[in-house]
């Protein structure tokens, strides 16, 4: 199998580091070799970041390269619009249908792009979903990024059984149910 | 069969540490570096702390391999400056006990203020150099550093970058593995560094560097991989991974110690190849000493001095190929920032406000550069902003710094502000120096430091006041203010800047991140109330956005209730109400 590349990108604070360990521990789970690269420090600080996540017989670099991804998930519609370019031709990107206003937009300094995901529609294979309004319904706001993760889920090698399991290893015990939902939310949209 | 798993680049070296029976660490958190003490720590059979800063750590290193046992420090490239006098000189004593540096350069920039390469400053040093390609390597490169150290008694760096650090890639884990403690023998003409003695010690660094040359072709680390001969690299560290990516049946000779450089391997290798290239970030550290072997390589020339590496580098460059098909999208940045409710926001509002210069440090509070609090006029490292506040003082007089201000952590005061302080009173400064003491050491994640009463270990221990430290000074006015109270905030540093002696304001709150924080109200916006003046949005809190008709919407879950925007409006259009 040729190596599979996944990108996770968002705001500093979203939560990006959860969905990649569930990634990496699927990975493990299936038997692949994996390598994941992920941001620390100052970038975090409600910046934007991006994680890494390859797998496959044997991986070398641990980052994903612009135009080698074959999923592209983006926590939010600006950092989805950042990154699209890394994505492989017929690669799938998944979008968080949400806004977060960079110091950029707040001062005044540039204005926030407008039908981000109609503009993306039209040169990559689109898949969004508005995991908040998801999240709320399901009762827990924080739970977004496994709905989103659920949809990219599609995209990969993976069975559904095998990702509730290591959802459930991966997760705080007290939050396994609302995760499993939530996951179930993206996968079954 | 092992247990495997898997593991960021820096709990890997953790990992190797503990496998090799290491006994003491110190360390001073820095990224990418912190994890790495952050993990060792979960070894209750490793002593491990937080130094106040790399040169005492480092000392603490070699005082315990001094003593017998093998000891590391851990610190960030820059860290490796401040912890280079003891560096350079234990290259001359040489050790007991292993005694591995492990120093983390940052090629990008990710969270820092250089892009130095330790490499040059093991050149200077003395110091051998491993350099692992991932995380499985840097585990067993660090068991082969401390046998490195005592074979050749010498202190040994292990070089990782950030990519290698924040990467995970699978380990396989095996037992720790103690040696016995060494003896321990009074030998001045060793460890007592007086020039009669660091000249005989001065012919046996040379010596020993000769020695692990020759040995370096033989070690396992080492390793030419003979594939198509047309084209051979050069190469170590992450940037071999790039090139297993990019030029798979390229040949290559993997160096795992890229100080000294196993001359005579590298010779063979390269008549073997028919065109040879050198792929190392920053600096062109093999490559100098290769061509003056009388080699010839393709480097620099090529390759950028800047930055991280990448397969599409090669590709692009060496291949003329490009996989990247789409243009990357021209979008607003999305630079970091303080996050909301943090305490520094609240001072620098102020700061902007009475439109005071000044002269920063290392910390989150270095973000207060940026607009829209645009305060901070200056950041050199650690400790710098105290001692240049002096220096422009004595360069054009008293009256030139009153509307400036230092503005230092207290993880960084600690560090080396301290030092910075003490002189500014020795020498009859009259700044006015800003301590934003948020209990913490932030923007590594929260590590503590002397002045926490807590340490590494999670033991409870007395906290060094800060306020006492400065007073013990003789320092008349310091003054301890909540970094909420603008208004108090405000009257203080007015008076304070205008004194003929040197002031200290300690502004305290506790970071907004720190575990056990809780944030019972939130800020909701009164629209009826509201004039659109936009004077809540002036600091810049990523919770408030302007809407199309000029009042404002708060985001709840990004709010944390400080209160900053509901000050700063004089139209009480704001209310700090109770979270549901």
């Amino acid at each position: 199998m040729e190596t599979r590349n996944i990108m996770i990108v968002g705001v500093g604070g979203q939560g990006t580091l959860l969905t990649s360990r569930i990634l990496g521990g699927i990975t493990v789970e299936a038997g692949y070799d994996v390598k994941l690269s992920e941001v620390h420090g100052m970038a975090q600080r409600g910046g934007s970041v991006v994680t890494f996540v390859r797998y496959g017989k044997e991986v070398a670099e641990p980052i994903v390269e612009e135009g080698c991804a074959d999923v592209l998930i983006a926590f939010e519609r600006l950092e989805a619009l950042r990154y699209a370019h890394f994505l492989k031709e017929g690669g799938a990107l998944i979008v968080n249908d949400w806004r977060i206003d960079p110091i950029t937009v707040v001062t005044g300094a540039a204005a926030y792009p407008e039908n981000i995901i109609e503009k993306l529609s039209e040169k990559y294979k689109v898949y969004s979903i508005n995991a908040m309004e998801e999240a709320a319904k399901l009762g827990n706001v924080k739970a977004f990024n496994v709905i989103v993760l659920g949809l990219a889920a599609k995209h990969m090698d993976f069975e559904k059984d095998m990702w509730l399991k290591v959802i459930e290893n991966t997760v705080p015990p007290k939050t396994i149910e609302i995760n499993k939902k939530a996951f179930l939310t993206g996968y079954e949209n | 069969m092992a247990e495997k798993k898997i593991m960021l680049g820096n709990e890997a070296i953790a990992r190797g540490a503990y496998e090799a029976g290491v006994k003491v660490s110190a360390a001073y958190p820095g990224t990418p570096s912190t994890e790495i003490s952050e993990n060792i720590v979960k070894y209750p059979e490793i002593y491990a702390e937080w130094s106040p800063n790399e040169k005492v750590a480092m000392e603490v290193a070699i005082g315990a391999s001094i003593s017998g046992v093998r000891a590391m420090a851990s610190m960030k490239h820059v860290g490796v400056n401040v912890a280079s006098d003891p560096l350079y000189t234990i290259s001359y004593g040489g050790v007991n006990g292993g005694l591995v540096l492990v120093a983390a350069d940052d090629p990008g920039l990710y969270s820092s203020q250089n892009e130095q390469d330790t490499r040059c400053v093991a050149r200077a040093a003395i110091v051998p150099v491993l350099e692992p390609s991932d995380s499985a390597e840097a585990k067993e490169f660090m068991k082969f550093a401390f046998e490195l150290s005592e074979d050749y008694d010498t202190p040994v760096i292990l070089r990782t970058t950030t990519r290698l650090s924040h990467s995970q890639g699978v380990v396989e884990l095996n037992d720790r593995v103690v040696p016995e403690d060494k003896a321990y023998e009074r030998n001045p003409a060793k460890f007592v560094m007086m020039p009669g003695n660091a000249k005989g010690r001065h012919v046996y660094v040379e010596e020993r560097m000769n020695r692990l040359m020759e040995d370096g072709c033989n070690f396992a680390i080492n390793r030419a991989e003979y594939r198509d001969t047309s084209i051979g690299f050069i190469t170590s560290g992450i940037p071999y991974q790039y090139v297993r990516e990019a030029c798979p049946n390229a040949s290559v000779l993997k160096l795992g110690m890229v100080h000294p450089l196993p001359k005579k391997l590298i010779e063979e290798f390269a008549s073997k190849v028919d065109k040879l290239y050198i792929f190392e970030e920053l600096e062109p550290v093999i490559e100098e000493q290769v061509r003056s072997w009388g080699i010839e390589a393709v480097g620099k020339e090529i390759f950028t001095r800047q930055g991280e590496y990448s397969a599409n580098l090669l590709r692009k460059v060496l291949l003329n190929e490009n996989p990247q098909k789409e243009a990357a999208e021209q979008v607003p940045a999305r630079p970091p920032i303080l996050c909301p409710g943090c305490p520094h926001r609240s001072v620098f509002s102020v700061l902007n406000k009475l439109k005071i210069h000044a002269a920063g440090d290392i910390g989150c509070y270095t973000l207060g550069a940026v607009a829209p609090l645009s305060v901070i006029d200056t950041t050199v490292c650690m400790g710098a902003s105290i001692s240049t506040l002096h220096g422009m003082e004595k360069a054009k007089g008293k009256d030139y710094i009153k509307n400036w201000v230092a503005v230092i952590g207290d993880s960084t005061f600690m560090h080396t502000g301290v030092n910075s302080l003490m002189n500014m009173v020795y020498n009859q400064g009259t700044g006015t120096v800003m301590i934003l003491d948020n209990s913490t050491t932030g923007m590594t994640g929260h590590q503590d430091n002397a002045a926490t009463g807590k340490t590494l270990m999670g033991e409870t221990v007395p906290a060094i006041n800060i306020y006492h430290l400065c007073k013990s000074m003789g320092i008349n006015h310091v003054i301890e203010v909540n970094a909420f109270d603008l208004k108090e905030l405000e009257r203080v540093i007015k008076e304070e800047t205008q004194r003929d002696e040197v002031s200290v304001i300690i502004t305290k709150s506790p970071c907004v991140l720190l575990k056990g924080n809780v944030f019972p109200n939130v800020c909701r916006p009164i629209p009826e109330k509201c004039k659109k003046c936009g004077a809540c949005l002036r600091p810049g809190c990523p919770a408030l956005t302007k809407n199309a008709d000029g009042t404002i919407s708060i985001d709840e879950t990004m709010c944390n209730g400080c209160g900053l925007c509901k000050n700063l409006c004089m139209f009480d259009a704001i209310d700090c109400v109770p979270r549901n």
